[in-house]
């Protein structure tokens, strides 16, 4: 015993080396420390996203450098009628799926928040959808909507029947764009509810019993006891749906590419479209750029929108 | 006195009582009817990706003497030409290489970073964390063009390693600030008798910290796996040739071929690519939804 510590402990009572020094010299760890994240970040986020924008003001293209054109990609996406359909359709199906999004989600986290049996594995299917690659299950949407074969036409057709004939999903534009934006909901909705529930669970439930003891009724309970204290999450939760609804690429490239006849492009698939399978690199990050103002927008809009709230109430702003 | 609060048990009791019986049949109607329907949905999906990935094509395309819901003859057929006459297994082992790469890379970054940001507090370090958040709100739609480019700079074209370098950009800001909210759970203290007792820095780090941290390196862990498994813009944009495909973007681009499509491999790829980042996650739900919110908290 006293053998193995004693070479030990001579170890220890050595003056460092300079390299253990210079490592507890705080400047230096703090730099070594912070250089991989901050490297990376740089390398390839920082440095792209300026990138990104240098390349919308030029022609580049595949395999040949662009030279500076100005404005010219913009003013060509202002006259061209499909950047105009992305953008109506990326700000409509950010705006249906999100309502879709909060509304059921919230509804399922309330009910996620009683007490029943299995809860804690019910929870954990739950968020299912949302663990599983979304392309993997946009596929299953894809065979889900197909035209013959679908499993939703047959129990309308044959089980119910409702219809007399197979519902067209993806063959024509408004069926199109709502299918991908039921798809876009059922995948969004365990996000939200998980996160709104781990809001749920914080509010103290003395203030449910005072309100009950003041005669509230539920709804009452709900509109003015659960809403205000969820504003909060809501608004960060919201923000970041916000931002991945109106980024989407995988559902749409995935189930109907932009079609039928480019009425389901969102802006980040016509982007790809134009950008990398089409060559065109410079007008792609036009696209990709156009992004931004929309982005930056939104958040504040549902950011300031939503926290606001909370400073009217007097509370702390943390 | 004993009266009042005998009296107030007594209310105590009623309320119980006076909700049980609207709990019953009001219960199943308000709660479980509702939540079944949202399981029901929210499952279906899967259940129907698994069903077709057993039907033989007769049953899969045959809906008036097969009931769709349900297989007479299973079969492993679609899952054996998945196997055999694909590339299948090779997309797994990239996916899953990418995956562990990534993921290792954006641990060992984030950690440091958190640590210097939470323990070694230096003047502007909540701006280096905001900004590390922020990077976050980044999405990688806006930046596949330009950062293509970059890839094909930087001579990385077509090669899983692109990817391992660039998923840490979404990864980074994740873990970090999960790792920063574990780190802040743990008592200083502990770093201050460790320092006392003459332990350098990183010894600290390594030897107390992280230890302390392991709930926290796990959920980062898992987490950034699941991400990097499901990514698929950057893989679709940085990959050309099919051998070096990630299985969500192989899946889509390689097995989708002509007019007929193949559902039953379709669905069976499907499920087999679900499958891996499903089982870990039943294996780790408690941390998935901790750091699902946690991440929202902070």
């Amino acid at each position: 015993m006293s053998v193995t510590t004693l070479p030990s402990r001579g170890h220890a009572l050595r003056q460092p080396g300079w390299l253990a020094r210079l490592f507890d010299y705080k400047p230096f760890l703090i730099v070594m420390c912070l250089a991989p994240a901050i490297g990376l970040l740089l390398v390839f986020l920082t440095y792209p996203l300026g990138l990104g924008i240098w390349l919308a003001f030029t022609d580049t293209t595949i395999g040949q450098r662009g030279i500076y054109i100005g404005l010219e990609n913009f003013q060509y996406l202002l006259k061209d009628p499909l950047w105009w359909n992305a953008v109506f359709y990326s700000i409509f199906y950010t705006a249906v799926a999100t309502f879709g999004k909060f509304a059921l989600g919230f509804w399922l986290a309330l009910l996620l928040n009683n007490h029943f049996p299995l809860k804690s594995l019910i929870r954990a299917i739950v968020l299912l959808p949302w663990i599983v690659p979304t392309v993997l299950s946009a596929l299953a949407f894809w065979w889900i909507y197909d035209p013959q074969f679908s499993i939703i036409s047959y129990l309308l057709v044959d089980v119910l029947h409702l219809r007399d004939s197979n519902v067209d999903f993806l063959g024509s534009p408004w069926p199109a764009r709502f299918s991908l934006i039921a798809a876009n909901i059922w995948r969004g909705i365990p996000f939200v509810a998980i996160s709104l529930l781990a809001g749920l669970q914080t509010i103290s439930p003395s203030l449910y019993e005072a309100a009950m003891l003041d005669g509230a009724t539920s709804w009452q309970r709900f509109r003015y006891i659960t809403f205000p204290m969820m504003m909060p999450i809501l608004a960060i939760v919201m923000t970041f749906s916000i931002i991945f609804t109106f980024t989407d690429f995988q559902l749409v490239y995935a189930i109907t590419r932009g079609g039928p006849v480019n009425s389901t492009h969102l802006l980040a698939t016509l982007a790809f479209q134009r950008g990398i399978a089409g060559g065109e690199l410079g007008e792609g990050a036009a696209i990709a750029v156009s992004m931004i103002p929309f982005l930056v927008f939104a958040t504040l809009f549902s950011y300031f929108g939503l926290a606001r709230r909370k400073w009217q109430q007097g509370e702390a702003n943390d | 006195m004993t009266e009042v609060t005998a009296h107030s048990t007594n209310v105590a009791s009623a309320t119980p009582d006076t909700m049980a019986w609207d709990s019953r049949t009001r219960r199943v109607v308000m709660i479980y009817l509702p939540l079944a329907c949202f399981v029901l949905i929210l499952l279906f999906p899967f259940y129907w990706m698994a069903i077709t990935s057993f039907k033989p094509n007769a049953e899969l395309l045959n809906y008036k003497e097969h009931n769709p819901f349900w297989i007479t003859s299973p079969t492993l057929a679609h899952i054996k030409h998945l196997l055999f006459d694909t590339s299948y297994p090779r997309w797994l082992k990239t996916t899953m290489m990418v995956a562990i790469g990534s993921t290792f890379l954006s641990l060992f970054a984030s950690t440091l970073a958190a640590y210097a940001i939470e323990r070694l507090r230096f003047r502007g370090s909540p701006y280096v964390g905001l900004g590390i958040y922020l990077a976050y709100l980044v999405p990688p739609s806006i930046l596949f063009i330009p950062l293509a480019t970059v890839i094909v700079q930087f001579g990385l074209f077509d090669s899983p390693l692109a990817l391992i370098l660039v998923y840490p950009t979404f990864l980074v800001p994740f873990c970090t600030w999960l790792l920063i909210g574990y780190f802040k759970s743990i008592p200083y203290e502990l770093e201050e008798c460790a320092l006392v007792d003459g332990a350098t820095r990183l010894q600290i780090l390594w030897r107390i910290t992280l230890p302390l941290a392991v709930p926290g390196l796990i959920s980062a862990g898992i987490f950034s796996f699941t991400l990097s498994w499901n990514e698929f813009i950057y893989a679709l944009a940085f990959i050309q040739s099919g051998a070096n495909k990630t299985v969500p973007v192989a899946i889509l681009t390689e097995l989708v071929t002509g007019d007929v499509y193949q559902w039953g491999a379709l669905m069976a790829g499907s499920l087999l690519g679900s499958l891996p980042v499903a089982l870990f996650y039943s294996l780790f739900v408690d941390y998935y939804v901790s750091s699902l919110t946690g991440a929202v908290k902070e």
